[in-house]
């Protein structure tokens, strides 16, 4: 059996982040590793990038004098990424600063629980009675 | 059972992603522009690294987008983090190691730091990479002496005179050669440190406010009172 | 390169694995560090020079003490299992 040719690989494992990443954001139950599955999903989107710059047998954008005359690398897309990066960073900072928020404000990061008393406090802030609201139909709703 | 439909969502979504990727190329990238950067950037903004070219010249404007995001993101996270800060009680001083230690790394950091800034334009680095380090060579001494906090009136001076900077000589590029950010200054030889006119200039601009910014957040961060362990 | 890009590739895969599925929160942060190193690797094989900097700069470097520091905030510093966010009843599986 011959091994896959190595973009099959490349392509692959950037792909398999970016599934891994969503997945994740899916299935935690935990905002913290709702956070971590967005740097995850994050990672495999960049590599996707620069593999999509990949020259074969370019070499690295910069110009020395072992390099000048030779075939590069598109730098476009690695430009993107540099910014990309940063951004993702300066991101995770902000949701991380929000999630420690919640933190403070209802004691717990458990998506299910911080969502259920989300809606009770909305439901209590709008004059609703706290379980009558969700299960009925608008109309027989207490307004 | 939900864990079970989410993980067959996500095996069914890498496949259709798999499927897509087969008709993508490799190794022969599609994209025209970057051909035509390639050839022309040398002998426009002088740059012998030209992804910094692309990020400070052809995509300069981008740059300052970028730079307002993360501004606004280290803004917000501070404004959120900030309330805490009156009822905090530091931690203790850390061990004679981590002080040691963290006295040792702070001028490494900064030189190491200040080279990657300031040979942006020559050698893999530039701003952003140099600035995170150079937050990493602050944050060090208050891993050990946490009661010695930043002068954060000093970290906003820094960040606002250097962003202001970035944005007065794209300004006056504007003025003197009718394009926002245009390179300016001599382009010198290629591959010497005095090269690429205004591009180290706006690098190091870029390295002291991400340097400045990142601290900032670091410090809120770990300013934080020692909670039940 | 091809089996240096395979075993770069499997630390990289097996490392989001454990981010999803570590019981430890802390030690989940430590190997969202290890996909951000591995990643600069990769992007260093791929001539990509100034990104794999800035990855293993702000990756690998900066977001890892940004989140160790919100996870120690959070008080969920520790070696535990974190897996049971709630102090209620929860069936924590994940």
């Amino acid at each position: 059996m011959t091994p896959p040719p190595i973009e099959f690989l490349l392509y692959g494992g950037a792909l398999a982040l970016v599934a891994l990443g969503l997945a994740g954001l899916v299935m935690a139950r935990h905002l913290f590793r709702s956070i971590l599955a967005l740097g995850i999903l994050e990672a495999g989107a960049n590599l996707l990038l620069v593999l999509a710059g990949y020259r074969a047998g370019g070499v690295a954008p910069i110009l020395t004098p072992g390099t000048l005359g030779q075939p590069m690398v598109d730098p476009v897309p690695q430009a993107l990424v540099l910014t990309a990066i940063v951004i993702g960073v300066g991101v995770q900072a902000l949701a991380l600063a929000l999630a420690l928020r919640v933190h403070q404000a209802y004691g717990t990061l458990d998506v299910a629980e911080v969502r259920g008393r989300m809606e009770a406090d909305t439901d209590a802030a709008a004059g609703l009675e706290p379980e009558t609201s969700r299960d009925l139909p608008a109309v027989e709703r207490p307004s | 059972m939900r864990n079970l439909t989410t993980l067959l969502f996500a095996a069914g979504l890498g496949f259709l992603l798999l499927v897509l990727a087969a008709g993508l190329p490799y190794g022969h990238p599609p994209m025209l522009v970057g051909q035509g950067i390639l050839q022309q950037a040398p002998a426009t903004t002088g740059a012998a690294n030209i992804v910094t070219s692309v990020v400070l010249a052809y995509r300069g404007l981008d740059t300052l987008g970028e730079l307002s995001i993360l501004f606004a993101a280290a803004a917000g996270a501070g404004l959120v983090l900030g309330g805490h800060r009156r009822r905090r009680r530091p931690d203790p001083d850390g061990g004679f190691i981590l002080i040691a230690g963290a006295d040792l790394m702070f001028p490494l950091l900064l030189v190491v730091g200040l080279y990657v800034i300031l040979h942006g334009h020559l050698t893999p680095g530039g701003g952003f990479q140099g600035g995170v380090i150079l937050a990493a060579a602050f944050f060090l001494p208050l891993l050990g002496r946490p009661r010695e906090a930043l002068d954060h009136t000093a970290i906003s001076w820094i960040e606002g005179l250097a962003g202001a900077a970035f944005i007065a000589i794209g300004l006056w590029a504007l003025f003197a050669r009718g394009d926002f950010l245009a390179p300016m200054l001599g382009k010198g030889v290629l591959g010497q440190l005095f090269s690429a006119g205004t591009l180290p200039l706006l690098y190091a601009a870029v390295g002291l406010k991400v340097g400045a910014e990142l601290s900032g957040l670091l410090a809120d961060l770990a300013a934080t009172e020692a909670r039940d362990p | 390169m091809y089996w240096m890009v395979l075993l770069v590739l499997f630390v990289t895969i097996t490392a989001a694995l454990a981010v999803l599925l570590a019981p430890n929160l802390l030690a989940a942060v430590a190997a969202s560090s290890v996909v951000s190193l591995a990643l600069s690797v990769l992007f260093v094989i791929l001539r990509a020079p100034d990104v794999a900097l800035t990855e293993a700069a702000v990756g690998a470097g900066l977001s890892g003490v940004i989140l160790a520091l919100a996870l120690r905030r959070l008080g969920l510093w520790g070696l535990g299992d974190d897996n049971r966010p709630a102090p209620a009843e929860g069936s924590g599986d994940a």
